[in-house]
């Protein structure tokens, strides 16, 4: 007489697909893409030149070797933000050292002083790319530090976590002045 | 009759499916996982700069990718940096074109809110880079992201 085959035990092989699913998700890495968001201006046919009063600009310029000039003065991009913060920074009663201020009513925020202070970005076509991401990203983190504070002082609380209408009028009181030069042909690449 | 019965019984037992949901989730995984999202290989070497003020793309369906980066095959193509658009090497004159290709594969609604994500190496000079924004401005693609990997903020 022949036995019957006993029934495989199938009750692991749930563990051996988990085990197998936890590998890959730990293996595979998801590709977030992430990065520093910017709106290109509209082309201008013939660039007019918009007369900004210098005070009201900072001009940052990076050669080909990647060196800075931060208004007309060798800079060093470790302290790129704190001079882009202290010459956004709204400095209230006017102070020629520091760009014009208007007065801006913004709903939910009230009436404050709004800094006309421009940063412009010019870049030889023999930067590098990583140095242009480091000086964009310096800017960038002077603007949200700014932010910070503003709604640290009016709402408590960092800019991140507020509700998207305070985000909106922290955003509409702190624009991001960053403007970028018409490219030129300067130096060889 | 008791007999007959018995001689059913004693035959092969019914093969055990209780594991066959197993085999199916495990095969899923690993289609899952070997499935390329990325519908373009990539013909540049693209490694990232590093940004510590990052946004995420929310939006994956409305964003279009410019790769920027010297070749992967350096032997064949040198080591300047060159323009990916889609599966080939492009020129900075075949941008608007790409860009118009996309819009159009979007629906209207959503036309405006194309982004186009650079994606960049960190050793490309800007002249490229400069070359392909004129060109994406003069599209009118004015929503630009360049694509960074996290980093950890400086002090």
């Amino acid at each position: 007489m022949r036995r019957a085959a006993p029934e495989i035990n199938a009750g692991s092989m749930a563990d051996i697909a988990f085990l197998l699913l936890i590998f890959f998700l730990v293996t595979t890495t998801m590709d977030v893409d992430s990065g520093i968001t910017r709106r290109l201006p509209p082309p201008v046919d013939t660039p007019d030149d918009v007369r900004i009063k210098e005070r009201n600009v900072l001009n940052v310029l990076i050669n080909k070797n990647n060196r800075l000039l931060v208004n007309g003065l060798p800079g060093d991009i470790s302290n790129l933000k704190d001079a882009a913060k202290e010459f956004m920074t709204p400095h209230f009663p006017d102070n020629p050292n520091y760009p014009e201020v208007e007065e801006v009513t913004i709903p939910l925020i009230g009436t404050i002083y709004n800094s006309k202070g421009v940063i412009s970005l010019k870049n030889d076509r023999g930067t590098s790319y990583d140095m242009y991401i480091q000086v964009q990203n310096e800017l960038a983190r002077a603007f949200n530090e700014i932010k910070d504070e503003l709604s640290v002082s009016r709402f408590g609380t960092k800019f991140e976590n507020l509700p998207a209408d305070k985000k909106e009028a922290i955003n509409d009181a702190v624009p991001v002045r960053v403007s970028e030069a018409e490219p030129e042909n300067i130096g060889e690449n | 009759m008791s007999k007959f019965k018995s001689s059913k019984t004693k035959g092969t037992p019914a093969i055990s499916t209780s594991s066959l949901p197993d085999i199916i989730f495990m095969l899923l995984f690993f289609f899952m996982v070997t499935t390329q999202m990325r519908e373009t290989s990539l013909r540049v070497k693209v490694k990232l700069p590093i940004a510590t003020e990052i946004q995420k793309l929310d939006k994956k369906s409305l964003v279009s990718f410019i790769y920027i980066g010297p070749p992967t095959n350096t032997t064949m193509y040198g080591t300047e940096s060159r323009i990916q658009l889609n599966d080939q090497y492009a020129r900075v004159s075949d941008v608007p074109e790409f860009i118009a290709t996309e819009r159009e594969a979007r629906n209207e609604a959503d036309r405006n809110f194309l982004t186009t994500s650079l994606k960049v190496h960190k050793d490309t000079k800007m002249g490229v880079v400069t070359d392909v924004k004129q060109e994406l401005r003069k599209a009118s693609a004015f929503r630009i992201n360049y694509s960074t990997l996290k980093g950890v903020a400086k002090k």
